[in-house]
């Protein structure tokens, strides 16, 4: 078997990219459950990141380390380097409030804010100091998500009564208005129907040349139609999520390196 | 997903029956489970004496549901009838527009205002007293408290509401005039509406933390989470967020504290004083509505003369004052509520 160690670097060979998070021998502890064990791999600046894999091989796990959401759980424990801009984040003297107004995140479920469209995208820029004109952000952000054109008229009108797509889109909306590098997108789709996926799909295209992102997806297809990098996690010992591989996306769909890998994108599991 | 319960011919449906979970087995079961698994002489008429028992119980829980409604409309009832009375002696406009109470008095002026005000003036003071702390409470509770204090401090606080009023109403005479609002206030008297209304809102802070707490449990984890990925802090989250997200139960938890503190009977009997005035001073001494009641069944009364039916004329308005309240909270609640999902 290959180890995973071995397997980090490959995609990034290339000189011509820039490496923007790096995360080196990550544990992740849930009370004396270990989650997570041993993943490196570095995500590619101004690129899509793809991370597959069974449920519950720790993918969502990985991805809230990179913006310090598993703080927020308290059995939850991280060790290791992730590197962000050269800095680990997980140093003592780095502040998550600071680390996430860099790393933005969209969630699995949509979870506009019960209050104005209009507000559920000023808040956070709000919050953030912005200093600029909220109108002109408000508009910008909203266009850059696709989502202006159905929106404009009723900027008032609560997130809460959009449809679960466009809702999913003013979240995008509102992580864009604080401006980050990265942003991480935990199965953005999966509670969408397939219009508002493709629209979601089309939406992360037209975002990388900005951003960074960084996408967990259960949802193979997906990862192949949008990403350039794909990272697959599988089950070890005791459910511990290990990484099995992490590759450019085409040559992971058409010649992965790791048997596991092989049989998981050919559908057969265990 | 299979075929859906109602292309199955009806033969065959005992093969699907047989499938356990599947989305098929579960949507047609209530007909597998006669025509694929019952044996024919399967028996599903139960006990005899069950259906007799249900009926029982059945009976004596609506006898007890009516003895309840039967109950409050017999109050109700019996305060109007005498207030009807009342204001055949005394016009409704005197009582409710009149600024002197003097009903125990040899020249009695039956002006409600003074008691009316002096509810008000309380009732002030307590919810500026709970208000603030109780939210305060709540929010450390729901956002900042870690498990352990939390399942420490909520049923403290849920104790604390069930000290006797008459408690908190000697103690605001005996400690919180002379130790704490006399220094602050030295002007203030023995008796106050201040001491009472401070009193009444340390009753009511636990009312007020222990509902806002819930309401704001009750917001989704997934809405702080998106303040936090935002960059937020734990305060603005719980401000700006969880508070706004959870309005609809913390002004309803405002709204019955205070419909509590207009109603509160013996902290004001022992620490207003019992001098119904009109004024705007909260050091000075005041009589609420309740005040009065209980000054009046202190003293000697004779039943049917106007100073007695003047009890149910003010039993009355305080009866509408709280259902007002109640009534807006509901109201409250139905509107602010957002629908999440
Ligand atoms: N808050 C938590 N507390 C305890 N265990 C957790 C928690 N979150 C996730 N886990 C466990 O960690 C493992 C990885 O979960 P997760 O990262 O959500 O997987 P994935 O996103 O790949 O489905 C699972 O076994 C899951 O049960
Ligand atoms: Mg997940």
């Amino acid at each position: 078997m290959n180890s995973a160690i071995e397997q980090v670097g490959t995609p990034n060979a290339a000189a011509d990219v820039d490496v923007i998070v790096s995360i080196r021998d990550l544990n992740v502890f849930y009370g004396k459950f270990h989650a997570v064990g041993n993943v490196s791999f570095d995500v590619p600046k101004n690129q899509i990141t793809a991370l597959i894999g069974p449920s519950g091989c720790g993918k969502s796990t990985v991805l809230r380390c990179i913006n310090r959401m598993n703080d927020l759980i308290p059995e939850a424990r991280v060790e290791g380097r992730i590197e962000y801009h050269e800095t680990d984040i997980n140093s003592s003297n780095v502040d998550p409030v600071e680390v996430r107004r860099h790393v933005g995140m969209v969630f699995q479920k949509p979870n506009p804010f019960p209050k104005s469209i209009y507000e559920n995208i000023s808040w956070g820029a709000q919050i953030n100091g912005h200093k600029g004109n909220y109108d002109e952000l408000v508009e910008r952000c909203l266009r850059q998500a696709a989502l202006w054109d159905e929106v404009k008229d009723k900027l008032q009108e609560s997130g809460l009564a959009l449809s679960g797509g466009q809702q999913q889109r003013l979240c995008i909306a509102r992580t864009l208005a604080i401006n980050p590098d990265v942003i991480l997108m935990d199965e953005p789709c999966s509670a969408l129907d397939p219009i508002s996926t493709l629209r979601i799909e089309d939406l992360m295209r037209e975002l990388e040349r900005q951003y960074t992102i960084v996408i967990v997806t259960h949802n193979m297809q997906q990862a192949a139609r949008v990403s350039d990098q794909t990272v697959f996690f599988s089950l070890g010992e005791n459910r511990m999520g290990v990484l099995v591989e992490a590759s450019q996306t085409r040559q992971l769909f058409t010649n992965p390196n790791d048997q596991r890998t092989e049989d998981y994108i050919t559908g057969r599991f265990g | 997903m299979g075929p859906s319960g109602d292309t199955i011919p009806a033969n065959r449906e005992h093969e699907f029956g047989e499938i356990p979970g599947s989305a098929t087995g579960r949507g047609i079961a209530p007909i597998t489970a006669l025509g694929g698994r019952a044996p024919v002489n399967l028996d599903l008429s139960g006990h005899k004496s069950r259906g007799m028992q249900e009926r029982i119980v059945g009976v004596l829980l609506w006898i007890c549901g009516a003895l309840s409604l039967l109950t409050t409309a017999g109050i109700i009832f019996v305060l109007f009838q005498q207030a009807f009375v009342f204001f055949q002696q005394i016009p409704i406009t005197d009582f409710l527009f009149g600024t002197t109470w003097t009903a125990l008095f040899k020249t009695p002026l039956y002006g409600v205002l003074p008691l009316v005000s002096g509810t008000l003036m309380i009732t002030l003071i307590a919810m500026l007293v709970a208000i603030p702390l109780g939210l305060m409470s709540a929010i450390y509770l729901s956002e900042y408290a870690p498990n352990r204090a939390r399942e420490i401090l909520k049923p403290a606080l849920e104790l604390l509401a069930g000290i006797p009023t008459i408690v908190y109403g000697f103690f605001a005479v005996t400690f919180i005039r002379p130790d704490i609002l006399v220094k602050i206030f030295p002007g203030i008297g023995p008796f106050s509406a201040l001491s009472a209304g401070v009193a009444v809102g340390i009753l009511t802070i636990p009312l007020v933390a222990s509902l806002s707490e819930d309401s704001m449990r009750a917001v989704p984890r997934a809405l702080r989470e998106g303040g936090y990925a935002l960059g937020a802090t734990k305060l603005e989250v719980s401000w700006q967020i969880v508070v706004p997200a959870a309005i609809s139960g913390i002004i309803a938890s405002f709204i019955l504290a205070m419909s509590r503190a207009v109603g509160e009977t013996m902290i004001v009997a022992l620490a207003a004083g019992s001098k119904a005035q009109l004024t705007g001073n909260p050091l000075e001494p005041m009589q609420t509505m309740t005040g009065f009641i209980v000054q009046a069944f202190s003293g000697d009364m004779v039943v049917g003369t106007p100073p007695y039916l003047s009890l149910f004329a003010v039993g009355l308005l305080l009866f509408f004052i709280t259902l007002a309240l109640n009534l807006i909270s509901q109201k409250v609640v139905g509107r602010f509520r957002e629908a999440y999902e």
